[in-house]
């Protein structure tokens, strides 16, 4: 791997690899001293054009761990609000030679022309852009539920991946890029995937992705899951009526006590996730993110966890100070 | 190290065995007493293998203790210290796929631990090996062994306890077979390389 873009260019092996190596980077976690010499003098640059709190200080922390020198750039109080270019950014970012770029763009494919541009010479790794991937966040979820599932099982999570899981999408894919991601991955995974949405809320040519669709969480829910991933209701890319309130939707889409009472009195392990931030009472209630089902806390902690997997991944390896080669980057060569 | 049949080896004129399975367990057994004589007992021994095959050295080195002395556990003092995260060539070989550290139940403060590879060479695995330790505890003393010892220092490091020392050519490669890690019995070979 050069870069990390998307997870739809992830190969099954390459998947579980930066998994396995997250596993060891979260048993670091754990230890007194929680820092690894890997990445000592390179320097990782945070480019947030979006607002963001947990990919941005895990980022952080996943580099610091690595004791990588950390550039936080945010682009309210920088040149960008005075109307400089991505290029001209991003050159700026190379003359003080960062080692990789973390990127989150309004814009899909912003990092993808970073990295294939010829701009800069660093690894790009994309932390969302605009309804496009969000590949990080995948890969820590399917950490999460690979963990999860490793523990119920009462085996080693190491070089498994989601074989026979179900786990259903629901709310506003639309706009989610979390969804997107999520998708390919758990699909190279070997997972099964639910998409659940209002009509309203589902791309054109959703019916055409890997995966079932469903206009029905209750029925969703009977039929069983291992895992139901709520997606936040994007308010801010909302520029027509989606749905009649919001009110309505918490009613059909939402998970709600009714709906968490209906799990609890089901057998099953049914596990609850969320990439954040929660619109508490709209798309999730208090009740069910609070609840024993609920991984959201453990998602977060793997996120550090993973984000120091693909750091390590894209930063070691002689291949990183070579020729940019940038159309042969994603079939990864990692180990 | 890409692990091979063992018997298509013995076979090659480039390469011939120099440790037989039964001059591994023989050097085993030795540094089982040597540890047990320099330490004046099993108190306090921690025995780490840096991955992969020191750790099953370690493994066969604790119940090699355990025969002399009954009052060794063997899986309570045995542990696998990965120092992929802390060597100075991340940068020049393909990426490497960091292994998992496990630290016997009691840690390793205070302790004698006792670092276990199967070839010593330019020394600059144990220089991450001991980088390693120090961020997960101070132990009383640090000691080395290694199964083969070929020379070629590189940093000012050298074994407390060594299986064979073999003179070698920097164009040879040491290869060590172990039943645990690679298909086939126990030996050390030597090969050119191609």
């Amino acid at each position: 791997m050069r870069h990390l873009l998307s997870t739809s260019s992830l190969s099954h092996a390459d998947s579980v690899g930066v998994l396995d190596v997250a596993e060891e980077m979260a048993a670091v976690g754990q230890r007194e001293v929680k820092k690894l010499p890997a990445l000592r003098g390179r320097t990782v640059v945070n480019l947030f054009f979006e607002d963001s709190t947990r990919t941005r200080t895990s980022f952080e922390a996943a580099g610091k761990r690595l004791s990588a020198d950390v550039i936080n750039f945010a682009v309210k109080g920088s040149s960008v609000s005075k109307g400089e270019s991505l290029k001209d950014t991003a050159q700026t970012l190379e003359a003080m030679s960062a080692d990789a770029v973390v990127i989150r763009h309004p814009s899909s494919g912003a990092p993808h022309r970073l990295a294939s541009s010829g701009w800069i010479d660093a690894a790009v790794l994309n932390a969302g852009d605009g309804t496009h991937e969000h590949p990080t966040q995948a890969l820590l979820d399917a950490f999460t539920l690979r963990r999860h599932a490793a523990q119920l099982a009462g085996r080693s999570s190491s070089g498994t991946d989601l074989t026979g899981m179900r786990v259903a999408i629901v709310g506003d894919v639309l706009h989610s890029r979390v969804a997107r991601s999520n998708l390919w991955l758990l699909k190279t995974l070997g997972a099964e995937v639910t998409l659940v949405a209002p009509p309203t809320l589902l791309p054109v040519g959703a019916h055409a992705w890997p995966c079932t669709i469903s206009y029905d969480l209750d029925e969703t829910l009977r039929g069983g899951v291992d895992a139901v991933m709520m997606l936040r209701l994007q308010a801010e890319r909302m520029n027509q009526a989606f749905f009649p309130s919001t009110r309505e939707y918490s009613r059909s889409w939402g998970f709600d006590e009714a709906r968490l009472a209906a799990l609890q009195s089901a057998a099953g392990d049914t596990v609850i996730l969320h990439p954040g931030p929660m619109n508490r009472g709209l798309e999730i209630s208090a009740a069910a993110a609070d609840s024993d089902r609920s991984l959201i806390l453990d998602q977060v902690r793997n996120g550090v966890s993973v984000r120091m997997a693909a750091l390590y991944l894209l930063l070691s390896g002689e291949h990183h100070r070579g020729t940019a080669d940038v159309q042969t980057t994603q079939k990864g060569t990692s180990t | 190290m890409t692990s091979m049949p063992g018997s298509s080896q013995r076979s090659d004129p480039r390469s011939r065995v120099v440790l037989s399975a039964a001059d591994i367990d023989r050097a085993l057994t030795r540094i089982a007493h040597e540890l047990l004589e320099a330490n004046k007992g099993p108190d306090d021994l921690v025995l780490l293998g840096i991955p992969r095959r020191g750790f099953p050295l370690a493994e066969r080195l604790g119940r090699k203790l355990a025969t002399s002395d009954p009052a060794v556990d063997p899986p309570a003092i045995t542990g696998q210290l990965d120092v992929t995260m802390f060597r100075d060539d991340l940068q020049h070989h393909p990426t490497r796929s960091p292994m998992p550290t496990q630290l016997p139940p009691t840690g390793i403060d205070n302790k004698v631990v006792v670092l276990v590879d199967d070839v010593l060479y330019s020394g600059r695995t144990i220089r991450a090996a001991l980088d390693a330790i120090v961020d997960l505890g101070r132990p009383r003393i640090v000691r080395l062994a290694v199964l083969v010892d070929r020379g070629h220092r590189e940093l000012p490091i050298r074994a407390d306890h060594v299986g064979k020392n073999l003179p070698t050519s920097t164009r040879e490669k040491v290869r060590v077979q172990l039943a645990e890690t690679d298909a086939g019995e126990d030996q050390v070979v030597i090969e050119d390389r191609p």
